[in-house]
């Protein structure tokens, strides 16, 4: 398992770097748009990714609650923050090529909106997290995954029909993608889910130290003789 | 079943009876929606056709700015004397006092907004061009959405540092839809422009699903320590 995660690394780096190479040089430019056009290269590969996990997250948030294990606890907790990360990169990248194409930063079409009520409801999920006192944090995180799961096909049918009443002109057209333009965002796409994977990788393994470290440190604190407890941190009580 | 019915009812008795004695909760709701009803009135100063279009955001951000203020003080009671940990030891089922609670607020910010509704007749110049008979019933669909999710999630917020800010940076995100709902019907219908049939099977079903989800999870929530 070690030698796994230097190999996926590696690995990620090089299909990062064909993967630029491809959206800014290989792509055919888009006829009307321009070179703007590219920056989807980037954003529609970083909602799936970002959608992909945010799904992962839901999916450990059940298991937790049905089994109570720690692993699907940190997967949750790693999936959302890393979900959160992706789906800033969609928000932020979403009005840069609006504004030359459709004339505006933002509007409150269906998906914009659906993204951007994700993203407050898994922020509000990390403001959980951090501000829940630590044994009962990722139940209620847990719960809330639940909650805001539940909330996305309301969320999805309020403003569809919002959007249905007040037609707005500046909804891209459907229309058919060049094969070459497809493929160059397909491997975009991979390239990104390998880097999502490595870093939720890295920060997983991350958590589960910090979660042994802090074990530890309230077992040593336990065991410690009565006398030397006086001078040592108030942590000693925690466990 | 007739147990969850009869310890719902003594919970809701208690609490109405506290309620009526002290009327902290309903006191400072009241004055708080007030204040957002004046201090939108004179920085926005409307007319009577510009109110009616805004009318359904207002009303529904006052109302839910003022519900918090309640939903907060929900569960101050309960953790005064450890209340709430000898429940959480009796063989009560968890359900009873979650029904009991929002009911309770349920009444409060129904009370608040026949008091209120009023206030924002004068203010505003308000009077509706639609059916104005499904004002009652998006009422009080809206104030359940508010309250079913608004209780569960103050509960939550117990367990967690700097709870009063915890609340509404919880209910708002997944209000949205609700929130969305209440507003675009009570605008349907004071403009009578269009029908606010859908927004109400919406919340409707929005109340559906969450009544069910918190009704399945506060269990958890109870027993987390």
């Amino acid at each position: 398992m070690k030698r796994v995660f230097p190999i996926l690394a590696v690995l990620t780096g090089v299909l990062l770097g064909y993967a630029l190479y491809q959206a800014l040089v290989a792509a055919p430019t888009e006829q009307t748009m321009g070179p703007v056009q590219r920056i989807f290269y980037y954003h529609v590969p970083s909602a799936w990714t970002a959608f992909i996990l945010f799904f992962i997250n839901f999916f450990a948030s059940i298991v937790y609650l049905i089994w109570r294990n720690n692993k699907a606890d940190i997967v949750a907790l790693v999936t959302a923050e890393v979900g959160v990360v992706f789906c800033t990169v969609v928000l932020v990248t979403g009005p840069i090529w609006a504004r030359p194409v459709w004339g505006i930063w933002w509007t409150w079409d269906l998906r914009l909106t659906l993204t951007l009520v994700l993203w407050l409801i898994y922020v509000s999920y990390l403001v959980l997290r951090r501000f829940s006192s630590s044994g009962q944090t990722p139940l209620l995180a847990a719960v809330l995954a639940v909650f805001g799961a539940l909330d996305v096909p309301l969320v999805y049918f309020s403003i569809w029909f919002f959007r249905t009443q007040h037609p707005q002109p500046v909804i891209g057209g459907g229309g058919s993608i060049d094969p070459r333009m497809l493929h160059v965002l397909l491997i975009n796409w991979l390239a990104f889910s390998c880097f999502a994977a490595l870093v939720c990788w890295a920060r997983y393994r991350l958590e589960v130290m910090r979660r042994d470290m802090d074990e530890t440190l309230a077992l040593e604190a336990l065991l410690e003789p009565h006398g030397s407890n006086a001078r040592s941190s108030p942590t000693g009580s925690a466990g | 079943m007739s147990t969850v019915g009869a310890l719902t009812r003594a919970t809701l008795t208690k609490d109405l009876r506290l309620e009526w004695r002290s009327k902290d909760a309903i006191n400072s709701m009241l004055f708080f929606s007030f204040l957002v009803v004046v201090i939108f009135s004179f920085s926005f100063d409307p007319t009577a056709e510009e109110s009616r279009q805004i009318a359904g955001g207002l009303v529904w951000v006052a109302f839910l700015f003022a519900a918090v203020v309640a939903l907060n003080q929900t569960w101050a009671r309960e953790m005064r004397n450890q209340v709430l940990d000898a429940y959480r030891v009796s063989p009560a089922p968890p359900n009873a006092l979650f029904l009991a609670k929002v009911v309770g607020n349920f009444i409060f910010v129904t009370v608040l907004q026949a008091l209120m509704t009023p206030l924002f007749i004068v203010f505003y110049n308000l009077r509706a061009l639609g059916p104005s008979y499904q004002l009652p019933i998006v009422a009080a669909l809206g104030t359940w959405a508010l309250v079913v999710n608004g209780t569960f999630f103050a509960a939550m917020s117990l367990r967690t540092r700097s709870r009063e800010i915890m609340l509404p940076l919880l209910l708002f995100p997944i209000s949205i839809p609700a929130l969305l709902a209440m507003v675009e019907a009570t605008g349907a219908i004071l403009t009578g422009e269009f029908s606010a049939r859908f927004w109400i099977v919406l919340l409707a079903a929005y109340d559906v699903v969450f009544t069910i989800a918190s009704l399945f999870l506060f269990g958890f929530v109870l027993q987390a320590e």
